[in-house]
C-alpha cells in the first residue's frame, strides 16, 4: 500500500464519527465577520493607508500623476541610487526624469548580479489600507519576485483611489490565485530578539511607497 | 518526532530546573510581557474578532471533518499546477523522501525558511546524516543552530535569549558557518539583525535548494502561503531552482476566500501587528518566476491517530500563533525546553502527547503540565478548549483507554505512576456513595485534626509538595448545621 493511500485510510477511519450528511462547506462556516473595519470616504481610505504604511516604518510620498517623474527622480538620486531595476511593463514616463542605470528584470540575471542594483521601482497589485500592505502579484509592471527582495531599496508606486481596498477580504478578491504574490507591510523586520519589532533584516531595509493620484 | 527530545524527563523535573535559572526566568517574562500588552491592543482594533475567531474555527473544524476529501482536492490543484504532491506517513519516510529529492539535485546544502514541521520530523539532523547542511535562516532559528540549542518557543525560538547572549553567540559562532560576525559587534537589536543579514545574505544568492513549510494550504487553488517577518522566507522560496516544503496535512484550508480570515487573525495574535511583513503566496510553479520544481511533502506523523479522538481533533485547529505560549503563567516560569518537544506551552502540551503518545516519561506529565487557568483558551484565534483536551488527556494517562496509534486502534494501559491517584477516586467513591461512613469518616478526621501531617506520606508525597493540604475543620460542616439550624425549616 503507497503512503498515499494509507494516510487516506488513517484519515477516513479517524472520522468514522463524522455522518455522511454533515454540514456542507456553504453553511459550516459562517462570516458574520465585517467585509471591512469602520465607514470611510474614498479619500479617508487613501489617507488611512499612508497611516498605516507609516506606522511600520515605510516612507510615504503622495503626488499628482505629473510629478510622478520628477519625485522618483528625486528618491532615486537622493539615496545615490546609480542603477536601478525595471519590471518589463513598467509605464517608461515614470522613470523619464531619472539619472540612474536601467537594468531590465531578465530571467537569465543571477541573483548576484542583483544584489549589485541599487535600487528597484515597481507598480502594485493592490493595496490594502487597514493593514498598511501592498501587494505585488508579479504583473508585467511589477517584474519577478526577486527584483523587489534582493536590492535593499524599492520604490512601490500605488494609484490612488483605484488601486487601494479596505481590508484584507477585499484584497483577496482582487487577487488572482494563478499568480504568485508578495504582501509587503512595511520593510523586512523581525521580532526574534526579545520580542520586539527591528526593522532590516533580509527583504529591503527601506521601503518608499509613492500615492499617486490623477491620471 | 526528533530524535534530539527522546530521554527527557517528565516536565515537574524540567521545569524545577528552569525555574531556578534566574536569566531564564528573566529574559521570559520580559519577552512574554512586552507582546501580551502588544497583542491586546492589536486584537481590540478589530471589532468583529470573536466572529472571525469564530470562523476560523468552523472552517478548521469543517476541514477537519473532511480532511481526505480536501487532500485529494489539494493534491489534485498543485499537480495541476506543476508541482509534484509526495506523502509521507511519519518522520522517517519524510525525512527519507526529502533527503532523496536534494540528493537529486546534487546538491550538498540547503537553505531553510522556520518550520514547525521539519522541526518536528529532525529533518537537519537526518540531512547531515546524509551529508547535507541545512542553513537555518529565520533570525530565531539560526541563533539556535549557531548556539547548539534547542527552541524554546513556536513563533520565538530563541526567546529564551537575551540581546547580549545572542551577542556572544554571533561573535563565537559566526565564523565556524560561514561569514564572520562584524568587528565590535554590540548588543543591540538593529546590529544583531544586520550581522544576521550579511552572514546569511551570501547562503541565499548562492542557494540551488529551498526547504519551507507553510501556514495554509488552499484545496481549491493549489496556493501555499508562508507567513514571515524578515525576507528570510522570500529569498527561501524565490531565489533557488528546486523548492521542497514540508507541510503537515492538518494546514489545508477549503478555499482561497478562507485565507481571508486567517491573514486577519494570525499576525495580530502572533506578533501583534495589523499584518506581518511579509506574506508569500504560490500556486505550483510560476514560469520564470521563483523555482522551476516545486515538490509538496505532505507530512501524516501522528495527526491522524490525532484526528481519531473526538476531544483532542480539536488541536489540530492550531494556526501556530503561540499567543497561548505568551500568556501561559506555567510557559512564563518554566520555559519552552522543559516541555521536551518542538510544541511548547499550552498547546504543546495537547499537542506533543497526542502526535507520540503518552508512552514515555515526558509525554504523560505534559497534560499536567498547567494550572488549567484557561487564558489559553481565551486568546486562542481558533478557538481551542486546551483545557478541555488537558483534562481529558489527564484522564487518558490515568485511566487508559482506546486509543489510535500509527493508524491501529490500540486500548492504552493506565500510567503506572497514577496507582495511589486511583485508589483515592476509589475511595472517594465509595466514602460519597454511604453517607454513613462519610460521616463517620469526618468526624474521625476532625477529632484528630492536631495529629495530621503538613505533607501527605508516601505515594502522596508529590501531590502535597506542591500543594498546601487543607485545613480540617474542628467540625464537619454538616454536624455544625444540625447543631445550630438543627430545628430550622430545610434542616434536616
Amino acid at each position: 500500500m503507497s503512503s498515499r493511500e494509507r494516510i487516506l485510510g488513517r484519515v477516513r477511519r479517524a472520522l468514522a464519527d463524522v455522518p455522511g450528511d454533515d454540514t456542507p462547506y456553504e453553511r459550516a462556516v459562517v462570516r458574520d465577520y465585517l467585509r471591512e473595519h469602520g465607514g470611510r470616504t474614498v479619500d479617508e481610505t487613501v489617507d488611512l493607508l499612508a497611516e498605516n504604511l507609516a506606522d511600520y516604518r515605510a516612507i510615504v510620498h503622495r503626488c499628482a500623476a505629473g510629478e510622478l517623474p520628477s519625485l522618483i527622480a528625486a528618491l532615486l538620486s537622493g539615496r545615490g541610487a546609480r542603477t536601478v531595476l525595471v519590471p518589463p511593463g513598467l509605464d517608461p514616463g515614470w522613470l523619464a526624469a531619472a539619472g540612474a542605470e536601467r537594468i531590465p528584470d531578465r530571467a537569465e540575471s543571477d541573483p548576484h548580479e542583483l544584489d549589485r542594483v541599487d535600487s528597484v521601482v515597481t507598480a502594485c497589485a493592490v493595496a490594502i489600507a487597514e493593514t498598511g500592505t501592498i501587494v505585488l502579484d508579479g504583473g508585467p509592471d511589477q517584474g519577478r519576485r526577486r527584483i523587489t527582495l534582493v536590492p535593499d531599496h524599492h520604490i512601490c508606486v500605488v494609484r490612488v483611489p483605484d488601486q487601494v481596498v479596505s481590508s484584507v477580504p477585499q484584497a483577496l478578491g482582487r487577487l488572482d490565485p494563478v499568480r504568485p504574490s508578495t504582501w509587503i507591510s512595511g520593510p523586512s523586520a523581525t521580532s526574534d530578539i526579545e520580542l520586539d519589532r527591528v526593522e532590516g533584516v533580509h527583504g529591503p531595509r527601506t521601503l518608499e511607497v509613492v500615492l499617486v493620484s490623477g491620471r | 518526532m526528533s530524535g534530539t527530545y527522546l530521554g527527557m524527563p517528565a516536565f515537574p523535573a524540567a521545569a524545577r530546573e528552569a525555574v531556578g535559572n534566574p536569566t531564564l526566568r528573566g529574559n521570559l517574562r520580559h519577552a512574554t510581557h512586552t507582546i501580551r500588552a502588544k497583542r491586546a491592543k492589536a486584537v481590540a482594533e478589530v471589532e468583529d474578532w470573536a466572529e472571525l475567531r469564530e470562523a476560523g474555527k468552523r472552517i478548521k473544524d469543517h476541514t477537519l471533518r473532511h480532511l481526505d476529501t480536501y487532500l485529494e482536492r489539494l493534491e489534485e490543484s498543485v499537480t495541476a499546477a506543476g508541482g509534484v504532491v509526495h506523502w509521507a506517513a511519519d518522520a522517517e519516510e519524510a525525512n527519507r523522501i526529502v533527503t532523496a529529492l536534494v540528493k537529486a539535485t546534487g546538491e550538498s546544502e540547503v537553505v531553510k525558511v522556520k518550520s514547525m514541521a521539519t522541526q518536528e520530523i529532525g529533518l537537519n539532523e537526518a540531512l547531515e546524516a546524509a551529508g547535507i547542511r541545512a542553513y537555518e535562516t529565520d533570525l530565531a532559528e539560526l541563533i539556535v543552530q549557531l548556539g547548539k540549542d534547542r527552541p524554546s518557543h513556536i513563533l520565538v525560538p530563541a526567546i529564551h535569549r537575551n540581546r547580549g547572549e545572542i551577542r556572544d553567540i554571533f561573535r563565537d559562532e559566526m565564523a565556524a558557518w560561514g561569514r564572520p560576525a562584524p568587528e565590535g559587534l554590540t548588543d543591540t537589536p538593529a546590529e544583531l539583525a544586520e550581522a544576521a543579514r550579511l552572514h546569511l545574505r551570501e547562503k541565499f544568492l548562492r542557494a540551488k535548494v529551498g526547504i519551507s513549510g507553510a501556514n495554509f494550504m488552499v484545496a481549491e487553488t493549489g496556493t501555499l502561503v508562508v507567513v514571515e517577518s524578515e525576507g528570510n522566507g522570500r529569498m527561501c522560496l524565490t531565489l533557488p531552482e528546486t523548492l521542497i516544503s514540508v507541510v503537515g496535512i492538518e494546514k489545508i484550508v477549503p478555499a482561497w476566500r478562507d485565507l481571508e480570515v486567517f491573514l486577519q487573525t494570525l499576525p495580530r495574535s502572533s506578533t501583534a501587528e495589523r499584518m506581518n511583513p511579509y506574506t508569500s503566496m504560490w500556486t505550483g510553479t510560476t514560469d520564470e518566476d521563483g523555482p522551476g520544481t516545486f515538490h509538496l511533502v505532505l507530512l501524516d506523523n501522528g495527526r491522524t491517530d490525532t484526528l481519531a479522538d473526538e476531544v483532542g481533533r480539536q488541536a489540530l485547529r492550531c494556526i501556530r500563533c503561540s499567543a497561548c505560549l505568551n500568556v501561559c503563567p506555567v510557559y512564563e516560569r518554566a520555559g519552552g525546553h522543559a516541555y521536551g518537544s518542538v510544541y511548547p506551552g499550552p498547546i504543546g502540551a495537547i499537542l506533543s502527547p497526542q502526535l507520540r503518545g503518552t508512552g514515555s516519561e515526558i509525554d504523560a506529565s505534559l497534560p499536567y503540565a498547567s494550572s488549567l487557568c484557561g487564558a489559553c483558551y481565551e486568546v486562542c484565534p481558533v478557538a481551542i478548549d486546551i483545557p478541555e483536551v488537558l483534562v481529558h488527556l489527564r484522564e487518558r494517562v490515568v485511566q487508559g483507554g482506546p486509543v489510535t496509534r500509527a493508524g491501529n486502534k490500540v486500548v492504552l494501559r493506565p500510567a503506572k505512576g497514577h496507582a495511589a491517584e486511583r485508589a483515592a477516586m476509589r475511595a472517594a467513591r465509595w466514602a460519597f456513595g454511604r453517607p454513613g461512613a462519610l460521616r463517620t469518616g469526618q468526624r474521625l478526621a476532625s477529632r484528630t485534626r492536631r495529629f495530621h501531617p503538613r505533607t501527605l506520606p508516601g505515594p502522596g508525597r508529590a501531590w502535597s509538595a506542591t500543594r498546601e493540604l487543607p485545613p480540617v475543620p474542628a467540625e464537619p460542616f454538616r454536624d455544625w448545621w444540625q447543631r445550630t439550624h438543627g430545628g430550622e425549616a430545610g434542616g434536616k
